[in-house]
């Protein structure tokens, strides 16, 4: 194991140095020292970017992502149900690169030691930092599901939660389907990741089968005892634009799958379908289990709302889907990218020698296709509160579209460019 | 190094007097939680259909606002959104806004 020299890094840095300039009394005093991100999605991107810019290049940031580019999962609804590709989702690390002088590392982080403050990766080389910040999204827990634990089962019977390999895969599968199959979704109970998304997929993918195959149908098995997003929305489009294609079943959860038959095990039940697509239960991403830091129900990272610091461990903290979450907050990209914000500032005050913002406010907005051009959204702000500790709904503020409209459909398109690139470029 | 010497004491005074009080990166804070859809530093993407705020001038930025609270201006959701921030949270912001190119 050898660490990488600081020095070595610095030179990497100071291509950056440029955009440093002379600070006025703004953040006390100047913030330096390393930050090492682990991933590098919604939450990870966003602080690494935002701790370079906030330091005008003063602090140095190491991001590690095991794959080679960010694939959005938002918008992948759109290449299952036939209207964009996996190229419109695909976006490289150049910019955190170049433009803000991030080093992008692709490895894997296989152990983090928070006494020694250093992380290890699969390749063999440990970093050391001063603070760090986890953002790994979801794994899953195949033991919910038995017979999906091994990697065969897992590339026959998808889940497509991760945008990658998997979302061409169920795009391939519902092509290869005969028209008149069933495709069948299974949601777990929540909290899950993007709480509108899997009803999204349902509704493109029941566009999909309304236009090329009309004797289709698609089912949704959902654990939850009802529609857990914008219910209104997402049930008036399945009776208005999808009568016949799409039935609901609630309190339908999966308990195992027969994987040879595509047929899905519930308590009482069994369903077959003839493309099965299983979103087990998940919890925080496997490096938040292996830091050894405090977790919630065994699943989620319990964190300090003023820094989004680890409340067992001080100097890692944790974004994004990882996170045990705030009241009504939802695991999403434009949460993760608002966690990045106010841990980005926090750090920044800390590395510093102040206290973080005591008032951080965070908001959320999901927009989810409901055909290839009508738009349903959802929206909320929340702000810190000091008497519970943690950021509240704002009571009267946020809410969901008035009705499905094309100019939402615009406007998400929009969401999609703005926020890839306040993260990326 | 003389002439910083003004700028560290008044930097001094000021952190003192500030002790508990807001953090002085507020407005940029609360900015950045609208960059989301409106560009980093309110710089929206060129052809992403979502308004940029970099340089639009205060007052124009709180009176839009204020239409979207009273349902003046229509929306399709920034009239939910507004009503989560206070009034002075919305000046800092809009004052940010103004200061970026
Ligand atoms: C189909 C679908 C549609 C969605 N639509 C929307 C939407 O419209 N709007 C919205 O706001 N949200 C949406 N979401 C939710 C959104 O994708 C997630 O909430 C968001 O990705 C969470 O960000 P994150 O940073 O926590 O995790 P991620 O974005 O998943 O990033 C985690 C990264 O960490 C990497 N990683 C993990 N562990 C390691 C390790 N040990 N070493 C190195 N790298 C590691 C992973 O490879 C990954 O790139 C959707 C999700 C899905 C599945």
């Amino acid at each position: 194991m050898m660490l990488m020299k600081r020095r070595d890094f610095l030179k990497v840095g100071a291509a950056a140095g440029a955009m440093a300039s002379l600070y006025g009394c703004a953040g006390g005093g100047k913030a330096s020292g390393h930050v090492v991100v682990v991933g590098g999605g919604y939450g990870g991107a966003t602080v690494a970017k935002y701790l370079r810019m906030w330091s005008e290049g003063g602090v140095q940031v190491t991001l590690i992502e095991r794959n080679p580019t960010f694939i959005s999962c938002p918008i992948s609804n759109l290449v299952i149900g036939g209207q964009k590709t996996m190229e419109d989702i695909t976006i490289s690390y150049e910019g955190l690169r170049n433009k803000w002088g991030v080093r992008v590392i692709q490895d894997d982080v296989v152990a983090v030691d928070a006494t020694k403050r250093t992380v290890s990766l699969k390749g063999g080389s440990a970093l050391s930092y001063d603070r760090l910040v986890l953002s790994p999204g979801v794994d899953f827990m195949w033991d919910e599901i038995p017979a999906l634990k091994g990697a065969e089962a897992q590339s026959k019977v998808l889940h497509a939660w991760k945008a990658g390999p998997q979302t061409v895969a169920l795009r391939k599968q519902l092509e290869s389907m005969k028209d008149g199959g069933v495709y069948a979704i299974s949601i777990p109970k929540a909290p899950y990741r993007c709480p509108p998304g899997p009803y999204e997929r349902a509704c493109l993918v029941a566009n999909y089968f309304k236009q090329s195959k009309p004797k289709s149908k698609v089912v949704i098995l959902d654990a939850n005892e009802d529609v857990m997003s914008k219910k209104g929305l997402f049930t008036k489009a399945w009776s208005d634009l999808y009568k016949g294609i799409v039935e609901y079943r609630n309190n339908s959860e999966v308990k195992d799958v027969e994987v040879g038959s595509n047929t899905a095990v519930l308590e009482f039940d069994k369903f077959k379908a003839d493309v099965l697509n299983i979103i087990p239960p998940h919890r925080a991403g496997d490096i938040a289990h292996k830091s050894g830091i405090k977790l919630v129900n065994n699943r989620w990272v319990d964190i300090n709302w003023l820094s989004m610091e680890s409340t067992s461990t001080p100097g890692i903290h944790v974004l994004g889907d990882a996170i045990f979450p705030a009241p009504t907050m939802p695991k999403s990209g434009h949460m993760a990218n608002q966690h990045g914000k106010l841990a980005a500032a926090a750090i920044l005050n800390m590395l510093s020698g102040q206290e973080p913002n005591p008032e951080p406010v965070v908001m959320n907005t999901c927009y989810s296709f409901v055909d290839s051009k009508n738009v349903i959204h959802v929206s909320s702000v929340h702000q810190y509160d000091a008497a519970t500790k943690t950021v509240q709904p704002v009571k009267g503020a946020g809410g969901v579209s008035a009705a499905r409209n094309e100019l939402e459909g615009k406007v998400a398109l929009g969401w999609a460019q703005n926020i890839w690139a306040d993260m990326l470029a | 190094m003389k002439m910083f010497v003004p700028l560290a004491a008044a930097c001094l005074l000021a952190s003192a007097s500030a002790a508990h009080a807001a953090d002085p990166n507020l407005g940029r804070n609360l900015a950045a939680t609208c960059a989301n859809c409106h560009g980093t530093n309110g710089n929206a993407v060129k052809g992403s259909g979502i308004d940029g705020l970099a340089g639009i001038p205060k007052d124009k930025t709180l009176q839009k606002l204020a239409d979207f609270r009273s349902g003046d201006k229509p929306a399709s959701i920034m009239h939910q959104i507004v009503k989560g921030y206070t009034d002075a949270q919305l000046d800092l912001i809009a004052t940010y806004f103004a200061a970026q190119k």
